[in-house]
């Protein structure tokens, strides 16, 4: 098992499929952090979801599989998702949860209709192409990773600028407008970070659980800490650790997808916090409760006692 | 031009902290506010009075921007609010955000700063110092690093006006702050609206509870959909006035006035 870590360790392409999906791991939780507070877990699902079309379309028509068209298909399948779903709420009654149920599940019918397509037409070299449902890390190149990585520090110096922005439009967006800030530029351009994030993950993690990166971080770090810059580290370092986890497991162990371990490690990390989280833990609330009880039972017998001495000596 | 005694006292008065003309806003269909025009007067308190469904939130929010008007003007200190935000200080409703958002209270009332702070740049070490006097202001110096969602219904209310108090704004806009507050809030919210109005402030609060109106306010205005009154509390604050904004359905108004045959009959 060890061989098998530092084989790994030692081989320059794998270090930097390590880099790259730990980067990926650290900018998903910073940017799930706002997108969690701001309650839209789902979207990063949606996005994910909505990219699988937008993969095969650009497949299609251009017969390459370059990961630089990939993302840009998946990129505009994003932004029609947004719009869509932004329409839906806009003009009709339906809620912004099931304006995301119908876009995500309809995008992603459509993209696994054109992959099953793709799979049984003349598309030549399709193979290969199965590996966004649940990611491959170990299957990226050089240029794959620096594409990644690139846009991963990228993405977590905008987060770190613009931080106050952030704050305050998922705080309070009302009293930010007020302020003067461009609310709806600055809840585009969180939406533009989410799709490029999901976008930048999919190779490494694979349409279906991309998304996992953006929400079980962030949740887990909300346990530890009741400040906004603590979660927004601390959950950079749950992704980034699950990230490293994932793709190490993925390539030591018989050729895994690195997705579902990513994400498995993700919620064994959310299942440690949730338990074991300072105050918002089960396990700290339990122990309150029973604190309270046992300080009240006591205090109550102490008052009983006093009581009843009272009345010996009337 | 006429010499009228009114024309004279427009030409010699200082501009207005708020002058609205013709705001209308409409959701859907509906007209929410109609047609509405009025112009405070700078060092005010100002009551906005009217029942559920009047406008009264509608009006905050259209003449700060919030939500967009289908019509009408608001100059602020004579200038488009555009140009002026960082005159005016805005208290939204206690309702409108997560209280269970990680960060504490001094935190909140440092976002009064952001709007004096480049784009970039964080609160300096000045701006938290002036957050912490504006908490001290309404009493909650002692909760600066509480969790926001520790706090009691009452105190997040007082930790937003401290939010507005840090805008250092001249004219305030107040969505009912004085809703499901406790006494102790209460009294600390109107000794601060007091305090503001001594500075020379004006201060436009959404309120609710018709019994304190005359304590509170030096001016009401009535609305219902349109303006229906607006002046000083004494001359405005009227019986008449209110049975007419409120269309009888006002508790303590005389019930006798309504014929039984007005209600919807129960069963053919």
């Amino acid at each position: 098992m060890m061989e098998q870590i530092w084989s790994m360790l030692s081989d320059p392409n794998m270090q930097w499929i390590f880099l790259g999906c730990t980067l990926l791991g650290l900018s998903s939780g910073v940017i799930g952090c706002f997108s969690y507070l701001r309650k839209q877990s789902l979207m990063g699902d949606t996005l994910a979801h909505a990219a699988l079309p937008g993969i095969c379309i650009a497949f299609m028509l251009t017969g390459i599989k370059s990961i630089g068209l990939f993302l840009i298909g998946a990129g505009i399948a994003g932004v029609v998702a947004t719009f869509g779903i932004g329409y839906i709420t806009r003009n009709s009654k339906l809620k912004q949860d099931a304006a995301m149920g119908i876009v995500l599940s309809g995008f992603f019918g459509l993209g696994i209709v054109l992959l099953t397509l793709i799979q049984h037409g003349d598309y030549g070299n399709q193979a290969g192409l199965d590996k966004f449902l649940f990611g491959q890390a170990a299957s990226m190149i050089a240029s794959d990773v620096i594409t990644m990585t690139v846009v991963c520090v990228s993405l977590i110096t905008i987060c770190t600028l613009l931080f106050k922005q952030f704050k305050i439009i998922s705080f309070d967006p009302g009293f930010a407008r007020g302020l003067g800030y461009p609310v709806a530029f600055l809840e585009q351009l969180l939406m533009l970070l989410i799709v490029v994030a999901v976008v930048a993950g999919i190779q490494a993690v694979g349409v279906v659980l991309v998304a996992a990166l953006l929400i079980t971080p962030a949740v887990s770090a909300r346990y530890w800490t009741d400040r906004l810059g603590l979660m927004v580290v601390l959950s950079g370092i749950f992704g980034a650790v699950s990230g490293a986890i994932g793709t190490w497991i993925s390539a030591s162990v018989s050729n895994l997808p690195t997705g579902p371990v990513t994400v498995l490690a993700a919620t064994l990390l959310f299942c440690i916090s949730i338990l074991f989280g300072p105050q918002r833990g089960l396990v700290a609330k339990r122990l309150l409760r029973q604190r309270v009880k046992q300080r009240f039972h006591q205090d109550n017998e102490r008052l009983l006692e006093g009581n009843v001495k009272k009345e010996a000596a009337l | 031009m006429s010499q009228s005694p009114n024309a004279i006292r427009t030409a010699t008065k200082a501009i207005a902290p708020l002058s609205i003309k013709g705001l209308s806003v409409a959701y859907q269909k509906k007209p929410v506010l109609r047609n509405v025009s009025f112009e405070v007067n700078e060092g005010e308190l100002i009551g906005v009075i009217g029942p559920n469904g009047a406008g009264k939130s509608t009006l905050m929010k259209a003449a700060l921007g919030l939500i967009p008007s289908i019509g009408g003007e608001v100059l602020v200190y004579g200038k488009p609010y555009k140009q002026q935000r960082k005159m005016i200080g805005y208290v939204p409703q206690r309702e409108s955000v997560d209280w269970d958002f990680p960060t504490n209270a001094l935190d909140v009332v440092l976002m009064g700063r952001y709007g004096h702070l480049g784009w970039f740049r964080r609160p300096s070490a000045k701006d938290k110092a002036l957050a912490l006097e504006c908490l001290s202001k309404v009493g909650m110096a002692d909760y600066a690093e509480r969790q926001i969602s520790q706090l009691s219904g009452g105190q997040q209310q007082r930790v937003f006006l401290a939010r507005a108090l840090a805008q250092d704004a001249k004219l305030y806009f107040m969505d009912e702050p004085f809703a499901g507050v406790d006494a102790a809030t209460e009294k600390a919210i109107i000794t601060l609206l007091q305090e503001l109005k001594l500075q020379g402030k004006t201060v436009i609060v959404v309120h609710h509870d018709l019994a304190t109106v005359q304590d509170y306010f030096d001016s009401v205005l009535l609305l219902n959909v349109e303006l229906q009154a607006f002046g000083p509390t004494e001359q405005t604050f009227t019986q008449e006035q209110l049975q007419r904004t409120y269309g009888g359905r006002l508790a303590f108004l005389d019930r006798s006035l309504q014929s039984p045959s007005r209600h919807d009959g129960v069963g053919e």
